[in-house]
């Protein structure tokens, strides 16, 4: 029902919305629960386990009971506050966790057992049979249970990520930290200000008093316009601070755009990633409820959200309301309901020594004993002394209490610290470095507190970051004792609800206490209290107080569980904005990237690389058909293909090719200039780490090549050895991978094609050898290598000259019966001769394994020497590297067996890591591991494929299969 | 977590690179038996509190650094250039 006059809401602006099917109208300014209470909506969800009609509890994001689902175009969100979402016009909800209509829910027959369904009910019932687990039991308990649920469909929406840095945070903006917030912005500080709601002001908008004798709400604005007004502020509303980490880092969540319609450009959410090494917390604190019996029905509201909903949205949240509290903060409802014209039954007050001044109806030492109205509350029975009586009601207020919103401080695993005076846990000072609780988040419950304390936090603050704070006046305020007693729960015949989300009752935590779980953190996991979306925020402190008392102890004996972040759930897709699609990985493009495409290859992703896989020609249904041609025409002709990928290090210095011996199993120093070496570099526990060529460009000037997989890694152990073993040495060096543009040009036409555009031809350059060269006026690096087995060149140019230089190379190779050719026929034409890659050098193979023992130089030290020397590194027992060769399809990820064995772990003789159809030679090529493998070319291994059902015979042979002499690349 | 590193200044954990103790710079002689190799490459101790290990600062600078922290407080307490420290160099 709403009320005239009162409220924040704009009154001029009406937003349509929908609930259930039905439509009913809010304002700007409404959360959808403050829209439904204005509309007589009570009944909103269904409790978890019990199906039981749940109203709406709170006015915050501590909600447990009103979870909805959001509807969009394209997408549902679950579990969605009502106290949270904002309405607008358009808004499309719906209530969750029933099975036919909210009013008439079939499961809502789980209330009926539940004197069976109490803690422990399921562990102790579906054991047995235990095959009926998985097929029955948990599917049908899965289908009752749960909340919400998705659409099943990709998340299409917009999300966004942000850093932000900041002298100080400041999170919450009731009145400490506005006034924080304030008396660092003036003093120059760089404050980022976060609060959960769309308005400032926290409960002084809630509680709507006065302070320095104008409204609240004034003077809120005021210091919101100053703020606002201040280039050193940055105001993030609708923003939870979720998590407090590391060295001043903190995590919050934005809403952006759930309370609009949705727009593409909008985002729905945004992560941010707040640095700031002072921190203040200035959260408030969240009411707790009483554990009556019966305390759950729709109606029954904690006392501070009736006012809120009366002072912030205009709403009465019931035309007849009681009052159930040992607070004196709970008694303000009264007068303000009675102010706003609403009629208050009876305040109920546990406490015999309470004072009586409201012009209502006051029970002092009196509970609320039982209570009616099955999708809605009518009445409650009142238990005073000997004597019991009812009253009818439709809304009733309760307060047991409150609780500091400390659960940022201890996100570092320190718990909080009791305190007797307040009958609350309390932030431990420290326990988040740099993060100081101010105002009701650190147990100081008045308005006059609050603003104090936000001042001395941000004063504390400017001194540590070494700023003088100016004189900023404290307003008068509200500044009464925090009047209360502790009341956890009311004896009685009913179910008493502490955890509404999960549907825990006191009966349920003294029996697990009955059962041996006595401790906190096994009570916890036993009744699964504090386990739901609002994960204890309104039940930690009375569940616990319930098990102290079932266990004779006091509360500080029995202890706390500790909060973790994040403090209200985080959507995964706020926390992975942009890395959705294309955006989960950067994409690195070859400067032949678009000459390929036009060519329409399809491109292979190798690492964040996109290389060409073939370049399909007209007629050809196959990549395999593709592939060979590609194959014939390097071998026959001449194929260029782009290598830029290779990582490329430039080594400079007096001590390049010493430390080239280093980190090489081979040696580097000797090289002469214009010559190229392959080289092998192990790990320093002797596992081959890489290979590739290195050149020696001049006499202190080398040029190293790794594998494409192994660039990034390389560089980063070149970088180890150096730094940490040979920082003296006269060496410099420095990754040009993508400085340079680099193609492979391969065949028996190689050397004719390059003549054709070289200035100057190439001559008599050695196989092995590099030299200077000019294409175009520009300068050029040539390199005579081969990793096909033909007389071979690699080309590089720099990085703008790419994609022209490949153009042409690739005009020119067609008029000579070449053209380019891709991974698949590169890979092809290297299994062909025996090449390795990183299939083979997978990180568990030493130079030994693959035949390379004698690389390792007996003359010098290089890393991982010493540790490939271990047993059991080298030997008849290792696996070795083979060459495969088959009549039909062989497959990498095959193992070998001796044929005859029967194909058992015990039996497995070794596996494959590349294969091939080898056009050039007719016939079925791979690469293998084989134990003790080079004393067994020749026989014949069994190779067995379970996943693609292969089973073949294989000759065992060396692994170089075309041209092992070497004669066409030395040619 | 946020690293001071000594050439860039205080940045993001994601700009580091982490590696593993710092028993890794202790590289033993060529000619060291087996077992210093083991404990070399292999053998660590699991402290809870203060401990010394290697990041590299791989979004940066490029340099190797010893990270002094307490594994159970999380407080680093210093970050040394590797490249800076007794040993580097030959």
């Amino acid at each position: 029902m709403r009320i005239d006059g009162k409220g924040i809401i704009d009154r001029t602006r009406q937003a349509r919305f929908r609930f259930d099917g039905r439509d009913y109208q809010g304002f700007k300014g409404d959360t959808l629960a403050s829209a439904l209470l204005a509309n007589g909506v009570r009944l909103v969800g269904r409790s978890f386990k019990y199906h039981r009609p749940r109203g709406i509890l709170t006015a915050g994001s501590e909600e447990p009971n009103a979870l909805v689902e959001v509807i969009g175009k394209t997408n549902r969100t679950p579990n969605v506050r009502a106290t949270v979402q904002e309405v607008f016009d358009g808004l499309e909800t719906r209530s969750q966790n029933r099975m036919g209509s909210l009013k008439h829910d079939l499961l809502a027959v789980n209330d009926l057992f539940a004197p069976f369904l109490s803690a422990g009910f399921y562990y102790k019932t579906f054991m047995w049979p235990r095959a009926f687990w998985e097929k029955l039991y948990e599917p049908a308990i899965r289908r009752a249970a749960g909340l919400g649920s998705l659409s099943g469909r990709h998340d299409e929406g917009a999300y966004e990520k942000a850093w932000a840095h900041a002298d100080l945070l400041v999170i919450g903006a009731g009145p400490a930290g506005l006034m924080a917030a304030l008396v660092a912005a003036r003093a120059g500080a760089d404050v980022v200000l976060a609060d959960e709601n769309p308005v400032l002001g926290g409960r002084l908008i809630a509680e709507g008093g006065t302070l320095g004798g104008e409204p609240a709400a004034v003077w809120v604005a005021g210091v919101e316009a100053e703020l606002r007004s201040l280039p050193n502020v940055r105001i993030l509303t609708r923003t939870t601070v979720t998590g407090a980490y590391d060295d001043g880092t903190y995590g919050a969540l934005e809403r952006v755009g759930l309370h609009k319609p949705a727009r593409p450009d909008l985002p729905r959410e945004c992560f941010w990633r707040i640095v700031a090494p002072r921190a203040i917390l200035a959260a408030g604190a969240l009411e707790r409820p009483i554990a009556f019996p019966m305390n759950d029905r729709p109606g029954i509201m904690m006392a501070g959200a009736v006012r809120s909903y009366l002072n912030r949205f205009g709403v009465a949240a019931g035309k007849r309301v009681t009052i159930f509290a040992s607070t004196d903060s709970a008694r303000a409802t009264a007068r303000d309901l009675v102010a706003a014209g609403v009629q208050v039954a009876a305040i109920i007050d546990p406490r015999p020594d309470a004072s009586v001044v409201e012009e209502v109806p006051v029970h002092l030492g009196a509970e609320v004993i039982d209570t009616r109205g099955r999708h809605g509350l009518r009445s409650i029975t009142v238990r005073k002394g000997a004597e019991s009586f009812e009253i009818e009601t439709d809304c009733l207020a309760m307060s047991g209490g409150w609780n500091p919103t400390l659960h940022l401080t201890s996100h570092m695993n320190v718990r909080p610290r009791w305190s007797e005076d307040l009958a609350a846990f309390v932030p431990v000072e420290g326990a988040v470095p740099g993060l100081f609780a101010a105002g009701a988040a650190n147990g100081t419950m008045s308005t006059h507190g609050a603003l104090t304390a936000g001042k001395a936090a941000a004063e504390a603050a400017l001194s540590a970051l070494g700023r003088v704070a100016g004189t900023v006046a404290v307003p008068a305020a509200e500044d009464a004792p925090y009047g209360h007693r502790a009341i956890w729960s009311v004896e009685g015949r009913g179910r008493a609800w502490l955890d509404f989300a999960n549907d825990v009752t006191t009966k349920d935590i003294r029996q697990a206490a009955k059962e041996s779980y006595a401790s906190v953190e096994h009570m916890k996991r036993y009744t699964t209290q504090g386990m739901a979306p609002d994960q204890g925020k309104n039940s930690n402190v009375g569940a616990l107080a319930v098990l102290a008392d079932a266990t004779g102890r006091g509360i500080p004996e029995t202890g706390t569980t500790t909060f973790r972040p994040p403090y209200t759930p985080v959507s995964i897709a706020a926390m992975g904005a942009g890395g959705r699609g294309a955006g989960f990985a950067p994409q690195r493009f070859l400067t032949s990237d678009q000459a390929s495409r036009d060519r329409g290859a399809p491109m292979i992703e190798t690492g964040l690389w996109y290389r060409p896989g073939y370049f399909p020609k007209r007629g050809e249904a196959t990549w395999k058909e593709a592939c060979d041609r590609e194959v014939a025409m390097v071998r026959q002709a001449v194929g260029v293909t782009d290598v830029s990928t290779l990582g490329k290090i430039d080594i400079q210095g007096k001590d390049a090719g010493r430390f080239l011996d280093f980190v090489y199993t081979n040696t580097f120093s000797t090289l002469p200039v214009g010559r190229v070496r392959y080289g092998l570099m192990l790990r320093e526990d002797g596992m081959v780490l890489d290979d590739g060529t290195s050149a020696r460009l001049g006499e202190t000037h080398y040029l190293m090549t790794t594998t494409t997989a192994a660039a990034g890694l390389v560089m980063r152990h070149l970088d180890f050895v150096q730094q940490a073993f040979c920082a003296d040495w006269d060496l410099r060096f420095i990754s040009v991978t993508e400085s340079w543009a680099q193609f492979a040009v391969a065949g028996p036409k190689a050397r004719a094609l390059l003549d054709s555009l070289l200035e100057m031809p190439i001559g008599d350059l050695p196989f092995m050898a590099c030299a200077a060269a000019r294409v175009g006026g520009v300068e050029a690096r040539l390199f005579r290598i081969s990793f096909s087995g033909e007389e071979g060149f690699e080309i590089a140019v720099p990085t703008r000259y790419g994609e022209a230089l490949f153009r042409d190379l690739l005009a020119r190779a067609e008029t000579m019966g070449g053209g380019p050719y891709g991974m698949e026929a590169l890979n092809v034409l290297r299994i062909e001769k025996g090449f390795i890659t990183h299939a083979e050098i997978h990180g568990r193979i030493t130079a030994f394994d693959i035949g390379m023992e004698k690389m390792v130089s007996a003359k010098k030290d290089c890393i991982g020497k010493a540790a490939a020397q271990r047993p059991g590194l080298w030997g008849p027992e290792r696996e070795q590297l083979v060459g495969l060769k088959a009549t039909g399809p062989i497959s990498a990820g095959a193992h070998l067996f001796r044929p005859g064995f029967a194909v058992e772990r015990e039996n497995d003789q070794g596996y494959v890591t590349s294969v091939c159809w080898s056009p050039t030679l007719g016939a079925w090529l791979g690469q293998a591991f084989l134990k003790d493998g080079r004393a067994r070319h020749g026989e014949t291994i069994r190779l067995v494929d379970h996943l693609r059902d292969i089973d073949m015979a294989c000759e065992v042979c060396d692994p170089v299969f075309f041209d092992p002499e070497g004669g066409r690349m030395r040619a | 977590m946020r690293l001071t590193c000594p050439l860039c200044g205080p940045r993001d954990r994601r700009e580091f690179y982490y590696y593993g103790a710092e028993d890794y710079l202790n590289r033993p002689d060529a000619g060291a038996p087996g077992s210093a190799w083991d404990d070399y490459l292999h053998n660590r101790d699991n402290p809870a509190g203060m401990t010394r290990d290697l990041w590299y600062h791989e979004q940066g600078c490029a340099q190797w650094l010893i990270v002094t922290r307490n594994t159970v407080t999380h407080a680093v307490t210093a970050v040394d250039l590797v490249a800076g420290r007794q040993g580097a160099a030959t």
